[in-house]
């Protein structure tokens, strides 16, 4: 099987897992009292935002030992994983609003949270632009770790945000210092669907690697 | 650590002394600050909105455009009159030439908002007598955070497509982070609350700082290096 079969699927699985932890989060999983079925939108939108951080700090290791070690699958890597972070980042800033508009009364706001995450897919935007404008693999390489390693050093910034600035947004109840404090039925979903994320994650950056490798393959035939 | 000093000092000094004999830019950027400061005279209802409201945010806004058009200059030159070789095989440290770069480019925006300042207050009327000292203390922690970040990031565009955009694109997420801090510190000396009340956002700047200077140190080499 090639790679690119195997993330395909990874891929498969993972939407099939999505699909059966939301029947467990709207059929089987308690309503919030306060919220209601607004939200059930947080199990999307939790994991999708963590994996969207993480593929930044994922891009930004990759970044280092590329300058290190050279090697162009770490390159791939690091491509693969900003185009499956932009979409991921996409995922959270279109649930955000959605769960927006019925608990605050508004689909955006400036909110720090709000605005880091913003700024976080303005960074992927802005990496993706980059690789578009090298046109020499080497050098494209060079500057993809250079702003990877940069952007993974701005994560703790945009994430310090939430602790510093009064804000709107709830605070996180599973990352932060101390217990989850949610009932365990809610946790448990959580849990699956952050699996499933992974999952997705994983699926997704296979099959961008794979491509990324067949394209290269095809430039050093034309070459 | 004195030779790398030393030795940043000769860069700096050399962009410093090419900068103060042609003034163009300098001039540039300091009829661009005015600029920008008078459109947002224009672009707020004086009967509506207070200038004292939305003064920081003016303030810092207009720093950060200037900031950006002296950061596309300091490495675009050299690639013009193609001097940059020159500077990478001269027997001088990779991170001495990233600092030379980030004091001349410091200084050069340092000159921007010294005259940029005068100009804000005299235009809004905002009074910054009581805490000069303090929004000084700011601005100067604020303008290193980008300028370390941006003489990084401006070694790296000038071999991309459409250098002159890709600077902003690239630079202004990075951006935002101080922007933020710096603007909410300003607020709140503006409004003539206690320093202390600002002591944590000076600290996170101050952080950022250290952070990105230590980064951008480390990486500078990958950027310049054929």
């Amino acid at each position: 099987m090639s790679l690119a079969q195997k993330g395909r699927w990874i891929t498969l699985v993972g939407l099939v897992l999505l699909a059966a932890v939301y029947v467990r989060a709207l059929a089987f999983t308690p309503l919030e009292r306060s919220q209601g079925p607004a939200q059930k939108i947080y199990y999307l939108h939790v994991p999708a935002a963590i994996w969207t951080e993480t593929a930044m700090i994922l891009i930004g290791l990759a970044g280092i030992f590329y300058l290190f070690l050279r090697d162009p699958r770490l390159d791939r890597f690091a491509e693969a994983s900003a185009e499956v972070g932009t979409v991921f980042a996409t995922i959270v800033l279109t649930t955000g609003p959605i769960w927006g508009k019925p608990i605050w009364g508004t689909w955006w706001t400036w909110d720090a949270r709000l605005t880091s995450t913003l700024l976080l897919f303005f960074l992927y935007l802005g990496y993706l632009l980059l690789r578009g404008a090298v046109a020499d693999p080497g050098l494209r390489a060079r500057y993809a770790a250079v702003l990877g390693i940069c952007g993974m050093c701005l994560v703790p910034f945009i994430h310090l945000s939430v602790f510093l600035f009064r804000t709107l947004h709830p605070q996180p109840i599973i990352l932060k210092p101390g217990k989850p404090s949610l009932p365990d039925s809610m946790l448990v979903t959580w849990l699956l669907s952050f699996g499933v994320f992974t999952l997705l994650y994983v699926g997704f950056v296979v099959q961008r690697y794979a491509l990324a490798q067949r394209r290269e393959e095809q430039g050093e035939i034309r070459a | 650590m004195a030779e790398l000093l030393a030795q940043a000092w000769t860069v700096a000094r050399k962009d410093l002394v090419l900068e103060f004999r042609t003034r163009t830019a300098l001039l540039s950027a300091v009829v661009f600050t005015a600029l920008v400061l008078a459109v947002f005279e224009f672009g707020r209802d004086p009967t509506a909105v207070s200038a004292l409201d939305l003064a920081p945010s003016i303030l810092w806004v207009t720093f950060t455009f200037a900031a950006m058009l002296a950061l596309n200059r300091a490495f675009q030159l050299e690639l013009e009159h193609g001097t940059l070789e020159g500077l990478l095989v001269a027997p001088l440290h990779r991170v001495s030439l990233y600092w030379g770069k980030l004091l001349a480019n410091l200084v050069f925006v340092g000159v921007v908002e010294a005259i940029g300042l005068p100009l804000f207050v005299l235009f809004f009327d905002v009074p910054v007598g009581p805490v000069l000292l303090p929004l000084v203390g700011v601005i100067a922690l604020a303008t290193a955070g980008f300028v370390t970040v941006g003489t990084l990031f401006s070694a790296m565009v000038i071999r991309t497509r459409f250098a002159e955009l890709m600077l902003p694109v690239l630079l202004l997420p990075f951006l935002i982070p101080p922007l933020v801090l710096a603007v909410l510190a300003t607020a709140r000396l503006l409004a003539a609350r206690p320093l202390s009340e600002s002591a944590g956002y000076l600290r996170l700047l101050a952080a950022y700082d250290i952070v990105f200077l230590v980064v951008a140190s480390l990486l500078f080499r990958h950027t310049v290096d054929q």
